[in-house]
C-alpha cells in the first residue's frame, strides 16, 4: 500500500528505485506470501466464523445471511443435530466406567506430577486443565457412544482414523524402518518402492481398495468362497467399514512413517550401536538405549505431523464408502461438506470450526507434552 | 567370533557370525517380512493395472489374475476412456493447475522462507492489532449492513495506512521472524474445510468459480506453508559467510538471494518442488468446491465415475492408471530427498 506510493515517487531517479528497494527488500520478499496467506486463511477464517454464527438462505437474486448466534453449534451439540455430530449415547456397563475412571486417573496423576515435580505456573496449569477437559470430554464421547445401544456420531469417527489409524501407521512404519536399518542387501529398493503409496492418490486408492475387498470379483474372491461368506459385504457393516477405510488410510500413511525414521535410524550413533553390540547387548537392550532415544525427537514430530493431517480426512470415507452405513464412517470434515452440500451454510462452519477447535487443541497439546519433551531429552 | 566350526548348528544359525551381520536365522525372518510387505504394496498397483485391460466380461465373471494366461487383455478400456471420453480436459486441467501452483508456491514460499532466515524483522504489534480489528469491521460492514465491499475495502485500507503513521514510533511491542514464520506454518493446522466455504463465496463474487486461476490460487496458499518450513532449513543451513562477503562487495539482499543462495539450495528447492507438485496433483476437497464442468480435476473426475454409471471398474482403472503413473515415477525420483528433508524440518519443527 505505502510501497507503491513510495516507488511512485522514486521512479524518477534509476538509482533512488534500486536504493529504495535494497532497502526494503525484506518486506518486500515475504509481502507475497503474508498477502496469500491473509486472504486465503485468515480472512476466510474469520468469515467462516461469521458463517458459523448465522443462518444462510438463498433469496432472489442471491443468498441472505441472518445472525442467530450460538444456534448453529446449539443445534450440533444438544440439538436436533446431536446424533449426527456427537453420536447417540448407550448405557455405560461396569467396564466401561471403570475405563472412564482410569482416562481420569491417569489425567489427575499427570497433574499431580506437574505439582509434585515441575515448577507450577499458571499457563502452565490452564494449558494443562485444557488439555485434561478435551482428552476427558473426547474419552467419554467415545466410551458413551460405543456402549450398548451408542452410535459414534462423526466426532468420535474422525478421532477413531486419527488415534487408531495412527497409531497403527506408526508401529508398522516403524517395525518396518526397523527391519530395513538391518545390514541387508537392497535396502534402496526396498526404500523406493515402500515410499510408494504414500504419494499415489487418495481417491485412487479409495477405488482400488474397493475393487480389492469386493467378495465376489475382487482378487481374493477365492477366499470369500472357501470360508463361504460371498454373500456378506464389508460395505453394510458399520465396524468393518470403518476397517476398511483404516486399511486404506494405513497403506497409504504409513511409508511416510517408515521413509523418515528409517532416515533417522540410519543417523543413529553407529559407534554406540556397535560398542553395545561387543558388550553383548542383544538387539532389545541396544534398540532401548541407543536407537530408541535416538529417533525419539523425530518420531515425536512425524507423530505431530500425521495428527495435524489426520484430523482432515475425507478423501478416503467418501468415496470408499461415501461415510456409510449410516454415518459409520463420516469424519468430521465429510460432515460439513455434506451440510454444505445440502445449503446448510451456517452448519457447515459449525462443523468445520469443531473440528478446528478439537484439532488445534489436541495438536498443541501434543506438541505440548510429547513432542517438547521428546526433544529436550535429546540435548 | 572366529571359532564358529566349534558351535553347535542352533548357535550358527540364529547367532549374528559377525558384529555388521545378521544371523541366517534373522536374515530370513527380515526378507520375508519386506517380501510380505512389497506384496501389500503391489498387489493393489498390480489389480489396478490389470483391470485397466479387462472388458465387462473379464471382471465380472470372477477374477482373473495373470494376463494371456487366464485373460485375454484388450485395450478397449484404454480406447475409449482415452480417446472417445472426455478424460484429456480433466488431465490437462490437472497439470495446468498443479504446475502452475507449484511454480508460484515455490517461488513466493522460498523469498519469504529466506527472507525470514537472513533478515531482522519487527512488525509492531500494534498494527497488527489494527490490521485485525479494521479487518472484522470491514467484514460485518459488508455482511450485515449491506456497504459495498470495494466501498468499505477503501475506507479500510485509507484508515490502516492512516493508523499507521499515526502509531509510528510510538509503540515498542513488535512481532519478530519466529512468530511470523510460526504463523505461517501453523496455517497448516486448520483443515481446509473451515477456510473452503468464504473462498468458495469470494470467487462466486469475482465470478471465478469453475476456472483454474481460483485452483491454482487456491493450492498456492494450502501449500505456501510447506514450503516456507521446508526451504527455510535448506536456507539456514548455508554458512552465511558466503552471503556477507558478497554483500560487502555492494550486492543486495535479492541479488545475493538470486546468485548465491538459490544455486546453493538447488537440490532441497527441486525435492520440495516435486512434493508440493504431488500434493497440488492428489488434492481433492477443494477441487470439489472450486470446479465443477470446466476446471474439473482428476482427482474429481475419479470420483464422479461412481455416481454417474456405477462402478465400471474396467474405465476407472484406466484412469487411476493415468492419475497415479507420474506420480510413481515422481515418487521414486524423488523418496531420497523427501527423508532428508522431512528428517532436516522434524528435528529442527
Amino acid at each position: 500500500m505505502t510501497a507503491s506510493a513510495d516507488s511512485a515517487q522514486a521512479a524518477p531517479q534509476a538509482t533512488g528505485w534500486a536504493e529504495w528497494l535494497d532497502r526494503h527488500c525484506g518486506p518486500v520478499m515475504v509481502l507475497p506470501a503474508v498477502i496469500v496467506i491473509l486472504c486465503f486463511a485468515l480472512f476466510p477464517l474469520i468469515i467462516s466464523a461469521y458463517l458459523a454464527l448465522s443462518r444462510f438462505a438463498l433469496a432472489q437474486g442471491g443468498f441472505t445471511l441472518r445472525f442467530v448466534g450460538l444456534a448453529n453449534f446449539r443445534k450440533l451439540i444438544t440439538g436436533s443435530q446431536q446424533y449426527h455430530l456427537l453420536g447417540t449415547f448407550g448405557s455405560l456397563s461396569v467396564f466401561q466406567w471403570l475405563l472412564l475412571a482410569l482416562v481420569a486417573g491417569l489425567l489427575v496423576h499427570g497433574f499431580w506430577r506437574h505439582f509434585t515435580r515441575g515448577r507450577p505456573t499458571i499457563l502452565g496449569v490452564v494449558g494443562r486443565l485444557i488439555t485434561a477437559s478435551m482428552v476427558m470430554g473426547l474419552a467419554t464421547l467415545a466410551i458413551a457412544t460405543s456402549a450398548t445401544g451408542g452410535v459414534p456420531g462423526t466426532v468420535v469417527n474422525t478421532l477413531l482414523y486419527v488415534v487408531v489409524g495412527v497409531a497403527v501407521q506408526f508401529a508398522l512404519g516403524l517395525s518396518l524402518a526397523l527391519l530395513c536399518g538391518q545390514p541387508i542387501r537392497g535396502r534402496n529398493f526396498f526404500r523406493v518402492l515402500f515410499f510408494i503409496p504414500l504419494m499415489v492418490t487418495p481417491v485412487g486408492i479409495a477405488y482400488t481398495f474397493r475393487m480389492l475387498a469386493d467378495m465376489q470379483k475382487g482378487p481374493f474372491a477365492p477366499i470369500t468362497q472357501f470360508l463361504g461368506i460371498t454373500e456378506w459385504s464389508w460395505a453394510t457393516e458399520a465396524w468393518s467399514a470403518r476397517l476398511m477405510v483404516l486399511v486404506g488410510d494405513t497403506w497409504q500413511w504409513t511409508p511416510f512413517m517408515f521413509i523418515v525414521l528409517l532416515a533417522a535410524i540410519e543417523n543413529q550413533p553407529r559407534d554406540q550401536v556397535e560398542a553395545a553390540r561387543l558388550d553383548g547387548a542383544n538387539g532389545l537392550q541396544v534398540f532401548r538405549d541407543i536407537t530408541w532415544p535416538a529417533i525419539a525427537p523425530v518420531a515425536a514430530t512425524i507423530v505431530l505431523i500425521r495428527l495435524i493431517e489426520a484430523f482432515k480426512i475425507i478423501d478416503l470415507p467418501n468415496v470408499l464408502t461415501g461415510g456409510g452405513p449410516g454415518l459409520a464412517t463420516e469424519s468430521l470434515t465429510l460432515h460439513s461438506f455434506i451440510a454444505w452440500r445440502t445449503q446448510d451454510l451456517g452448519g457447515s462452519a459449525a462443523v468445520g470450526y469443531t473440528l478446528l477447535f478439537i484439532s488445534t487443541v489436541i495438536c498443541v497439546s501434543f506438541f505440548n507434552f510429547v513432542v517438547r519433551p521428546a526433544r529436550g531429552s535429546e540435548t | 567370533m572366529s571359532s564358529a566350526p566349534e558351535r553347535s548348528l542352533l548357535r550358527r544359525l540364529i547367532e549374528p557370525p559377525a558384529i555388521d551381520e545378521q544371523s541366517p536365522v534373522g536374515r530370513v525372518v527380515t526378507y520375508a517380512m519386506l517380501f510380505v510387505w512389497s506384496l501389500v504394496v503391489l498387489v493393489p498397483l498390480y489389480w489396478v493395472l490389470i483391470t485397466s485391460f479387462k472388458g465387462p466380461g473379464e471382471v465380472d465373471n470372477g477374477p482373473f489374475y495373470i494376463p494371456f494366461v487366464d485373460f485375454q487383455p484388450s485395450l478397449a478400456a484404454w480406447d475409449f476412456m482415452l480417446l472417445r471420453n472426455n478424460t484429456l480436459g480433466p488431465y490437462l486441467n490437472s497439470v495446468v493447475v498443479a504446475l502452475a501452483s507449484t511454480v508460484l508456491a515455490v517461488t513466493i514460499g522460498a523469498l519469504a522462507a529466506y527472507s525470514l532466515v537472513r533478515i531482522r524483522f519487527e512488525v509492531k504489534l500494534a498494527a497488527v492489532a489494527l490490521f485485525i480489528l479494521l479487518l472484522v469491521a470491514l467484514i460485518i460492514a459488508v455482511t450485515s449492513f449491506g456497504v459495498g465491499w470495494l466501498v468499505a475495502l477503501t475506507v479500510a485500507l485509507a484508515l490502516f495506512v492512516i493508523g499507521l503513521f499515526t502509531l509510528r514510533g510510538r509503540m515498542k511491542a513488535a512481532v519478530g521472524n519466529n512468530d511470523i514464520e510460526f504463523w505461517i506454518i501453523s496455517n497448516r493446522i486448520m483443515p481446509p474445510i473451515v477456510a473452503v466455504l468464504p473462498i468458495y463465496v469470494m470467487f462466486q463474487q469475482l465470478r471465478l468459480l469453475d476456472t483454474q486461476a481460483a485452483l491454482i490460487a487456491t493450492y498456492t496458499a494450502v501449500n505456501l506453508p510447506i514450503v516456507v518450513w521446508l526451504t527455510r532449513d535448506f536456507f539456514a543451513a548455508i554458512p552465511i559467510d558466503l552471503e556477507e562477503s558478497a554483500e560487502i562487495d555492494g550486492a543486495s539482499k535479492l541479488r545475493v538471494f538470486l546468485t548465491i543462495a538459490l544455486p546453493l539450495v538447488r537440490s532441497g528447492l527441486v525435492a520440495t518442488f516435486l512434493l508440493v507438485l504431488i500434493l497440488a496433483w492428489n488434492e481433492y476437497l477443494l477441487a470439489l468446491f472450486l470446479s465443477n464442468a470446466k476446471a474439473q480435476t482428476m482427482p474429481v473426475l475419479v470420483s464422479a465415475q461412481n455416481t454417474t454409471r456405477g462402478p465400471q471398474w474396467w474405465n476407472m482403472s484406466v484412469l487411476i492408471v493415468v492419475m497415479i503413473a507420474p506420480v510413481i515415477v515422481i515418487a521414486s525420483v524423488l523418496q531420497k530427498h523427501i527423508a532428508r528433508g522431512l528428517l532436516v524440518g522434524a528435528v529442527k519443527g
